[in-house]
């Protein structure tokens, strides 16, 4: 794995962050309806950050879930390790909620998928919209994102490694190339 | 994290990390069961044979829920309406089973080793739901999944199991797993109902309920089986409740922060008092309904191994 780039520094990060959260206020004219819901491991930690902005900006707490999508995954026969499950935190009620689905990388859109359809087994949002750090192309899905902090297009032997204080040493988002087309 | 095995026939030789392992994802299903839909889609297109030659209903119950919440196909055999009372043999049913293309057999027989029988003419993945009086692992994973959830660890805990240990898969299989997970295990029984030699596993044994109740965290009592010819160790049930039943009296006199377990069906009024089982220490209920859990876990894991 080498390092071509950083695409994003601590700074740089904290800025996206605020713009992610003043868009999805703006677009919801206000946070009274939304309910944040964070995608397992670092959406939810990115999750947790807009959610502060989104406090700071707006004064009102909108609920924060996190997501584990891996039980509808799509892969199961064809992966040669097998995923570690985690548990779904999500205690209030979606339906009728404008829900902020929030993740790091959105790539091939099946992972947004198995997201998807794990939400709808929880209620009936008013509405889904999708939040991503980064975008980085390669759809296998017709899947969108409404809000985005960086459209990066990289080929499929490079990859994305999102760097978050939480669980890793610094705040930045990475481009690196990997040997094996598919890591 | 995959498991090391690939069929649950027990748990006598089974890595902790396998145990950590299946009691871990357990979490991940409780929740589920909590959503309006409790189902997911992670076993579609799995096949799942639940084998059962003997009755069962908890046990068969919990298979098919959790088969059925897993999004699993399932099919249920069970002797009675089967062509065993044609005359047909135990391999020819299962190789003509497989025929169909399946995936797994969950098995409960009322010979010991009929599990482990199976993974040698069979290229299904098999888990074992009660051989005989040999092993019931997933009872005893999710009595300690139960425990574990009410008094967050198994490590050092003192845990006694009371009642007919001779002819239990449950309290074999809760020993072993539990000595694995590092709980120091005890049992309380009449003599009769001890197997000799128990204590070379590292079992102390009581013949004292109320000493029992005394000394450890967590009694998990056993129904007294009848049907296994238990009536043949005890001169009366009655007797047996005076001398070892477990009773309000006994709990209150004793340790009033003791958790008691039970797999379920009770004699009410033989291992336990009524009392009891609808009282504060018990978590029987908790008990099955965690059971959905582990067996989704065993399920899952097993399921989607490659």
């Amino acid at each position: 794995m080498i390092i071509k780039a950083k695409i994003i520094d601590e700074t740089g990060l904290q800025r996206t962050i605020t713009r992610l959260a003043h868009e999805i206020l703006e677009r919801n004219k206000g946070s009274e309806n939304i309910v944040l819901v964070g995608v397992r491991t670092r959406g939810e930690f990115l999750a947790r950050r807009i959610l502060k902005k989104i406090v700071e900006i707006d004064g009102n707490e909108p609920n924060l879930g996190i997501l584990d999508a891996t039980l509808y995954r799509d892969d199961f026969r064809t992966r040669l390790k097998q995923p570690q499950v985690s548990v779904t935190d999500i205690t209030f009620d979606i339906t009728d909620k404008d829900v902020i689905l929030i993740d790091d990388v959105l790539y091939t859109g099946r992972t947004t998928r198995a997201a998807l359809d794990a939400l709808m087994d929880l209620g009936r949002p008013r509405t889904i919209q999708f939040c991503v750090l980064i975008d980085r192309g390669h759809r296998e899905m017709p899947i969108k994102a409404d809000f985005i902090g960086k459209n990066i297009p990289t080929s499929l032997n490079e990859e994305i490694k999102v760097k978050m204080k939480e669980i890793d040493d610094e705040d930045a988002v990475f481009l690196v190339e990997i040997n094996n087309e598919r890591g | 994290m995959s498991l090391k095995i690939n069929h649950l026939l027990g748990l006598q030789n089974i890595a902790q990390s396998d145990i950590q392992l299946i009691l871990d994802t357990a979490v991940t299903f409780r929740e589920v069961l909590e959503r309006p839909i409790k189902k997911v889609p992670t076993l579609k297109g799995t096949t799942v044979v639940n084998l059962f030659y003997e009755n069962s209903t908890r046990t068969r119950l919990s298979f098919e829920l959790a088969e059925k919440r897993l999004s699993a196909d399932m099919l249920n055999f069970s002797t009675s309406t089967s062509s065993t009372k044609k005359g047909e043999t135990f391999r020819d049913t299962v190789r003509n089973i497989e025929a169909m293309k399946i995936d797994m057999i969950v098995v409960r027989h009322k010979s010991a080793g009929v599990p482990l029988y199976l993974t040698r003419i069979s290229n299904a993945s098999i888990i074992n739901a009660g051989d005989g009086q040999h092993e019931h692992p997933t009872q005893a994973l999710l009595d300690m999944y139960s425990i574990r959830e009410k008094l967050g660890k198994l490590k050092g805990l003192k845990i006694c199991i009371v009642g007919d240990i001779r002819h239990s898969r449950v309290a074999l299989s809760n020993i072993y797993g539990l000595k694995t997970m590092g709980a120091e295990v005890s049992v309380c029984a009449p003599p009769t109902m001890i197997p000799r030699n128990l204590e070379t596993f590292g079992v102390k044994v009581y013949t004292d309920i109320h000493k029992a109740t005394r000394e450890n965290d967590v009694l998990n009592v056993l129904r007294i089986q009848l049907e296994r010819n238990a009536g043949s160790s005890i001169p009366s049930l009655r007797e047996y409740h005076n001398y070892f039943g477990i009773t309000s009296d006994v709990i209150e006199k004793n340790n009033k922060d003791i958790l008691i377990l039970h797999p379920g069906p009770i004699n009410r009024g033989v291992e336990m008092s009524s009392e009891v089982a609808d009282g504060p220490y018990q978590i029987i209920l908790d008990q099955v309904t965690n059971g959905v859990a582990i067996r989704m876990a065993v399920l899952y894991l097993l399921g989607t191994k490659n």
